[in-house]
Parts: structure tokens; sequence; C-alpha cells
């Protein structure tokens, strides 16, 4: 037996333990408020899939509002679909389309989209974002749950009937 | 039986108890007074005469606490007559407005004495950097003073979402939006402030918890603390003319009457300008919330129209995170690299520190809007550089392009007028400011439809 006290003390151990599971304490409070504040997602809303319309409804090279869905169907010249978030992808305002520029024009920071909803000016960082679309029985069906962002247009975004 | 000698009687002993007989009529019993009364503790019992003087410190502290305490008071009882839900909170406005006695006249005095506030705190600070009032031992005091100003913004960005109009629900919209583009958690940290995807009925109910709970609390704390390091480190500054080189003396007087006097004079003539003001001046309403329709131009709080006009020239990441941050930083770090206890006391350091104040303030009042014109008009940096990405076009290269002259431009007062550290932060700090002060005029009165450039006396309507 020797008179030096063994490394770790009992003395640094239990303070090393208090500050341990203390921290731990901590963290898991900060985790309780923090998972309490996560928001609580309304089921059936905004979210799920939405029915714009049957395809004659919108004729080639077109693009029509859907209020509640938060998007715009734009049928393009060859026939095909897409649903492009209404959400400016810069700071988040509604962008409205302007027919006689044949452009969607971001009225908060002036951001300029075309009808692909790819970015002819900035500010705004990448194109307009989409949502999935499928075409049942000649019935166009947007699924607003299913938000798909990208970089460029590509033709695989385009859904035709 | 009664007792021969008369004691007081019940209504004498509770008015004694509650209120002493008469103002007391020498310093002992002045400096007394001062000890015991919670309100008039806040106080040392004497003060020193000079670091009273109006135009000095302007009274810019005390004001700020003032309308903190009209915010406080107003905002409670603004709370009888709202709800925190939508379209209900929009109606009550309404409401206060047309059907609740002094409704409107509580809402806009709630309204104006915040929107004051920011500029009485920004006042404040700006006080206490060209006066360098922050120096040791007052490093932990200014750092508590601007976590407040933070705060106080926080506390007019909730405020602003609740009367649930046009111009709330946009500016908030732009406003929180910035949030995701925070690196890695952005999207996860908007979620979690917006309560959902976009700005919505848990929106408006988290934002009114803020603003009536968390955030005053936090500033009551942090006000006390304040108040308190005032006096824990030596009451305020005192003033030195600019050539002077000893210190000032400090002959004290007592606190009652001088200082108290001084005080009530103040509050009750900026209570009264306030008044008149929130009587004639309405505070703004626009037509209630729609999601579907942007207002053209949708802009931010007046405050955070600066931030706004670098969004509309920088990648979000660099306008709104990185140059933003970087300036808090700097601001909390100030008082750990500024510490020539000198000039402490004296407006703008030195007769050097003046001359330099002024060339920031012309040079950043001619490029600053130079800045604005070109990049309108002529850079196009997304446009020349298509391959690249807009983070590095858009973002990296424009600040660069900033930051290399201001960094040429220190050097050069540097081998100038052989400026020390203090007066360099001076110099460089009223540059930036000033800058920031531009940008924000350019973005309240210079901005119309679709963000573009216009005199302010030909702007057409928003529509």
């Amino acid at each position: 037996m020797t008179d030096t006290p063994l490394e770790p003390t009992r003395r640094d151990f239990l303070k090393i333990a208090w500050a341990f599971f203390g921290g731990l304490a901590l963290v898991e409070t900060a985790g309780v408020f923090i998972a309490y504040l996560q928001p609580r997602l309304a089921e059936g809303e905004f979210g799920s899939v939405i029915s714009a319309g049957l395809v004659d409804d919108f004729p080639p090279n077109s693009v029509t509002h859907i209020s509640n869905g938060r998007f715009y169907v734009v049928r393009l010249g060859d026939g095909g679909f897409m649903a492009v978030y209404h959400r400016c992808t810069h700071l988040g305002c509604t962008v409205p389309w302007d027919p006689a520029a044949q452009k969607f024009v971001c009225p908060c920071h002036n951001s300029q989209f075309d009808q692909q909803g790819t970015v002819e000016n900035p500010p705004a960082p990448r194109p307009l974002d989409l949502f999935g679309v499928s075409i049942e029985n000649g019935e166009v069906k947007v699924d607003t749950g299913d938000l798909r962002q990208r970089q460029s247009f590509e033709s695989a975004q385009v859904v035709y009937p | 039986m009664t007792e021969p000698t008369s004691r007081p009687s019940l209504f004498e002993r509770i008015r004694a108890r509650l209120a002493p007989n008469e103002m007391p009529s020498d310093d002992r019993g002045r400096m007394r007074m001062v000890v015991d009364s919670l309100i008039l503790h806040l106080h040392p019992t004497k003060v020193i005469v000079t670091s009273m003087n109006w135009t000095y410190s302007w009274g810019l502290g005390g004001l700020a606490a003032m309308l903190m305490a009209i915010l406080a008071l107003t905002g409670v009882v603004l709370q009888n007559n709202y709800t925190p839900a939508a379209p209900q909170a929009y109606l009550d406005i309404l409401e206060i407005n047309s059907n609740v006695w002094f409704g409107e006249l509580i809402r806009n005095l709630h309204h104006w004495s915040a929107n004051l506030l920011i500029v009485v705190a920004v006042l404040h600070l700006i006080r206490v950097f060209v006066t360098g009032a922050y120096r040791p031992p007052r490093e932990l005091n200014w750092l508590i003073g601007v976590a407040m100003l933070l705060l106080t913004l926080g506390a007019n960005f909730t405020g602003y979402l609740l009367p649930w109009d046009q111009l709330a629900f946009w500016a908030i919209t732009v406003g929180t939006s910035i949030l995701s583009y925070v690196p890695l958690v952005g999207g996860w940290l908007s979620q979690l402030i917006l309560g959902g995807p976009e700005v919505g009925a848990n929106t408006l109910l988290n934002f009114y918890a803020m603003h009536i709970s968390l955030i005053p609390l936090a500033i009551f704390g942090l006000m006390s603390y304040h108040f308190w390091r005032v006096r824990k480190d030596g009451g305020l500054t005192l003033p030195k003319s600019v050539d002077q080189v000893e210190e000032p003396k400090p002959e004290r007087v007592t606190t009652i009457p001088h200082l108290v006097r001084r005080e009530l004079i103040f509050a009750l003539g900026w209570f009264a300008v306030l008044l008149i003001f929130a009587m004639f001046v309405p505070a703004p309403l626009e037509g209630i919330a729609n999601p579907d329709v942007s207002p053209n131009p949708a802009k931010a709080p007046w405050y955070f129209m600066g931030l706004q006009e670098l969004l509309l020239h920088f990648h979000p990441l660099v306008g709104a995170i990185v140059l933003p941050g970087l300036a808090v930083l700097a601001i909390f770090l100030l008082p750990f690299f500024d510490i020539n206890l000198n000039s402490v006391g004296i407006y703008f350091r030195s007769r050097r520190g003046r001359s330099m104040t002024l060339l920031a303030m012309g040079l950043a009042l001619a490029a600053a809007p130079l800045w604005v014109v070109l990049d309108e008009f002529v850079l196009n940096w997304s446009a020349w550089l298509p391959t690249w990405d807009t983070l590095l076009s858009n973002g990296l290269i424009p600040l660069a392009v900033i930051f290399i002259p201001l960094i040429l431009l220190d050097e050069w007062t540097v081998k100038t007028f052989h400026a020390d550290t203090e007066e360099r932060v001076l110099f460089i700090a009223t540059f930036l400011f000033t800058a920031f002060v531009v940008l924000t005029i350019v973005g309240i009165f210079f901005r119309g439809p679709g963000m573009s450039l216009y005199w302010p006396w030909a702007m057409p309507a928003a529509h």
C-alpha cells in the first residue's frame, strides 16, 4: 500500500460523474422542449393529393393558378404537364404569372422565372420547386406532399398524358 | 378606558407606513431616502455633476427604459382585446381601433413607442461607442446592451405579425424565409419557428407567445442586470473635452433632487411628445392577410430594410446570414480590442478621430448610393459568370469587391493619418454604419414596384 492516491481519485471521479450526468440532464431537458415545440402538421389539407382538373381543361402553352393547392399547372407547348409551387425560392413570396411577359415575376425582389420555372433573373438561387404530377383517367392530380427542389430544368420533370 | 397618551389613529399609521411625512430638507435625509426606496436605490445616493451633462449622454438609456415601461403597460392592456388566431386577430385589431374606449390611442402608443425604441436603443449604442464608454471595466455591460438590442428587434419583429394584415403577413414571410438559408439546420429552424411550412395559424400563436412572455421576461432580466452593472462599474463615464489630458474632477451632488428632478422632467416631456404623436398619427393597418397575393412591393419592417437591400445585391447566405452575423460578432467584440482608457469620455476619441469620422461618413454617403446604382444597372455577376454557382458569382465575388477597397482604405488611414487602433475602429465602424443607414433609406424610400429604384416623389402607387 502506498500513500499516493490512485488516479483519478474518488473526488475526481465524483466530480466527473456529476458533470457528465448533470450535462446529460440539461441536454435531455433541452431535447424535451425542442420536441415539444415541433409543429403539429394537420392532415388532409395542403400536403395531400389535389385534383387540378381534366387534361383538356388546360390548353397547351397555358399557366393556371390552383389557389387551394398553392401551385400552378403549367402545360407546355408540347402538351406536357408540370405543377409549379407558387412560392418564390428566394424569400417565400407568392409569385404571380405575368401573361403579357410570359414569365413569373416575384413582387418582392424581382426574381423572374420562365414558364418552366427556371431562373431568368436572380436573386432567386434555384428554379421554382415542383410537386409530383400524375395523370389518371384524363385527370391531373398533384401531390402537394411531394415537394421537389431542383437545380435546373430537365425533361424528366415533365409528365405527358 | 382610554389611554392618556395619544396613539396615532389606524389611518394615520397606515399613511405613515406607506409614505414619508415630508420631503427631507437636508442632504443626509435625501441620501437616506434614496437608499431606503426600492426604485430610487437603482441610483447612488450622490452623482457626479458632469455625468449628468445633457449633451453628453442625451438621456438615451433612460428614454429607452421609459419606452420599455410604456410598452409593458400598453402591451398588457392590449392583450385584453386580442385573440392570437387567424383571422380573428385582424378583426380584433379593427375592434380595438373602432369599438374599444381609447383602443386606437393605446395601440398607437404601443406601435410608436416600439418603433422609437429601436431608434433610441441604436442611438444609445452609438453614443456609448463614440465616447469609448464600453472600455474596461464596462465590457460586460456593453454585451448585455447589445443582447437587449437584439431582443428588442425580436420583440418588434414578433409583434409585427400580430395585426395579421397584409403588411404583417408578407414582412414576416420575407423575414423568416431568410432563416432557411442557415447552413444545415435552416429548413428545420424555419419549420420550428413558423410551426409549419409557411406563415400560418401556428406562426401567429408562436409569435404571440414569444412576444408576450419569453422576450419581455428576458429583456426585464437583462435590464435589471444592466442597471446594476452601471452602478458596479462606477456610474456613467465622465465627459472630457478633446484636448483635456488630466482626468475629470468628480464633484458630487445628492441624487435628490439633482438627478431625480432631471429624470422626471425628461420623462414627462417625452411622454407628452409620444402621447400627442399617438393621438394624431395612426399605426398602419392594411387589408387582412391573403397568402395568395404578395403586395408589390413587399417590404420587411423598416428596421430590416437595410438587410432587405443587401438581399437584393447578394446571395441570401451572404446578405442575410454571413454579413449580419459578422456585424453582430464585431459589435460584441469591440470593447475587447478598442481599449485605450485615455480617450474615454471624449466624443470621437481625438481631433484626428473627428476628422476621420467625417471623412468616413462622406465616403460612405458617396460610395453606398453609387454601389446601389451600379449594381442595379451595370453589374450582373451571375450573367457574366453563368457557369459559376450563384453563391460565388452573386455572393463571394461582390463581397470581395466591397471588402478589398475597405481594407485598402484602412491601410491608407494608417499611412496618411498615423491612425491608432481606436481611430481605425471608429473609421471603419462609421463607414459601415453610414453605408447601412444609406441602404435602409434606399430600401424604405427609393424602392417601388418590383423593388426597382424610383425617386420618392415619382413613386408609383403599390398594387
